[in-house]
């Protein structure tokens, strides 16, 4: 990969916490240099932080003014070089994800399917073809931000969102193509659902599935195998 | 062991310690007790470390029982507590005997009781805390009837009687707050006349206010371009401006990241008061420079 040289800028968000900014479109190499400057940061071991977390192209380092003032973390943060790792190859981390797409797992895949002006069959070929990329974990957790989505399969939000979208949806919105690891209110199409815990609760020592920096691959499965990943 | 038990949980009773600290990056919401100043001082009477977690009690209708002696202190705000039917005084430990009972009824001032109990509360933690977060459904959700044991206090409980707060120590609640806010970090997003409507304006909290935010009623900001940033962290007391120019304060459950330009952000040192804020009260923004907002949090040394 080419050498990136372009420094964040440094902005505070509020007393408690700083924002590093690429100005940069979005891309895999980008979220890239964003990940690999927190772990930088990190390494620093600077006094006083208490995590970091990446975005997109920002990461924002959260701290304690009580033990370290803006001044100076801004000042320790600007001696650390973020230049890109010259040919640094990493494995990618592709995770499968079984879906049951359709039926009462995805009740808006046929009005998906139409208005894309396709059939069933190839929306979900399309849909499951890519190795989508793991932007961002955020908004609840375990709730990936991926990025990937065919053009041809973006629809718009739903005008009303739902109130209830079962745990483990499958659904496009806008641009966007994700994984609901909670119910929650949602507005995007569900066209399936996956068997797979996002986020177990119940397994705390490793309880998310996905970081940011994987990869993801649907996987097209039978709805009576749905039960096989319990 | 003594137990509190959940008579009625009320208008929202949950348990509250200093927050899930480290798992943001797996959109996990920090959570927390909303009032840290109020969560505190009630550990700090009744000799507790001050995280340990605490009932925070929202607004009306929460009653508990204690199934045996203990001693407490209730802080934050005044929702006429009684024990045993008696007004019970707050910001001051007491001696609760085996059986009594502890009800809310009218709110005074302020929003968010907390009510520590000397020992603490044992309950298990999930990923370092003891907090409850509603979305996610994580920790002891308390439901009527649900039985939270007290953990055996280090002190001996006839020590920690008489212990309370003087009262320049104890903020008054009012229903017109002014609140400090640094600029930024999407301020760029809204026109001069925007920031300054933001900044001379009274905004209004609806009745859509919770512990994942405030949604505030107001003079509508104006954006320069853009309703929309590309996706990315916010923090306790971001303020968010959605499409339709009226602000969002992000609070203790809120979600970790957010699409709509971040304006400003609250100071540490206001969150308490913020926290006790209740539909219909009305909030001014005030400027301030980050040094500025550091210093007041060294003065009173949170």
């Amino acid at each position: 990969m080419e050498n990136i040289v372009i420094k964040p800028l440094i902005k505070p968000l509020g007393d408690s916490a700083v924002t590093l900014e690429w100005p940069s479109d979005i891309s895999p190499e980008i979220n890239l240099l964003v990940r690999e400057s927190a772990r930088k940061i990190d390494s620093a071991k600077i006094y006083g932080i208490i995590e970091i977390v990446p975005a997109y192209r920002t990461l924002t380092i959260f701290y304690s003014p009580f033990d370290i003032s803006y001044e100076q973390l801004h000042d320790r943060v600007i001696l650390i070089d973020f230049s890109s790792e010259k040919t640094r190859k990493t494995e990618k981390n592709i995770v499968r994800i079984p879906v049951v797409y359709g039926g009462e797992y995805g009740a808006d895949l046929a009005y998906a399917a139409e208005f894309c002006k396709m059939s069933i069959d190839d929306f979900i070929i399309l849909h499951s073809s890519p190795e989508y990329f793991v932007y961002m974990i955020g908004f609840m957790p375990g709730f990936p931000y991926l990025g990937g989505l065919d053009e041809r399969l973006y629809i718009p939000r739903l005008q009303k969102p739902r109130v209830t979208v079962p745990q483990g949806s499958v659904a496009i919105g806008g641009v966007m193509t994700g994984i609901y690891p909670l119910k929650s209110p949602g507005g995007w199409h569900i066209i399936g659902r996956t068997p797979l815990k996002l986020f177990d609760k119940k397994n705390e020592s490793k309880p998310f599935l996905l970081k940011a920096g994987d990869y993801i691959k649907f996987v097209p499965i039978e709805e009576r195998s749905f039960t096989d990943y319990d | 062991m003594t137990e509190i038990k959940v008579l009625k949980t009320g208008t929202q009773t949950t348990i509250q310690d200093r927050g899930r600290y480290g798992f943001q990056s797996y959109g996990v919401s920090p959570s927390g007790a909303m009032d840290s100043y109020a969560h505190r001082i009630a550990n700090l009477l009744v000799g507790n470390n001050l995280f340990e977690a605490v009932f925070e009690i929202c607004l009306s209708g929460c009653e508990l029982e204690f199934s045996d002696d203990c001693v407490i202190a209730l802080t934050g705000a005044n929702l006429s507590p009684t024990l045993n039917g008696l007004s019970l005084p707050m910001w001051r430990t007491h001696f609760i005997q085996k059986h009594s009972r502890l009800s809310f009824g009218r709110i005074i001032t302020g929003c968010r009781s907390y009510l520590a109990a000397a020992g603490g509360l044992d309950l298990p933690t999930f990923l370092n805390s003891q907090s409850y977060y509603e979305r996610a459904d994580i920790g002891q959700k308390l439901k009527n009837g649900a039985l939270i044991e007290i953990k055996k206090p280090k002190a001996p409980l006839n020590s920690l009687i008489g212990r309370l707060i003087p009262p320049k120590h104890i903020p008054l609640y009012k229903s017109n707050i002014n609140i400090r806010v640094i600029m930024g970090p999407q301020d760029d997003y809204f026109t001069e006349q925007g920031i300054k409507t933001f900044l001379s304006s009274k905004y209004t909290l609806t009745k859509d206010c919770d512990r994942m935010g405030y949604r505030l009623e107001g003079k509508k900001i104006e954006f320069a371009g853009a309703s929309e940033i590309i996706s990315d962290s916010l923090t306790l007391g971001s303020i968010q401006i959605p499409g339709n120019g009226k602000p969002i304060i992000m609070m203790a459950d809120r979600q970790t990241t957010g699409g709509y330009p971040k304006i400003a952000n609250v100071i540490t040192a206001d969150i308490p008061l913020l926290a006790q804020a209740k539909p219909g009260d009305s909030i001014e923004f005030t400027s301030v420079s980050v040094r500025e907002a550091q210093s007041v949090l060294k003065i009173i040394r949170y």
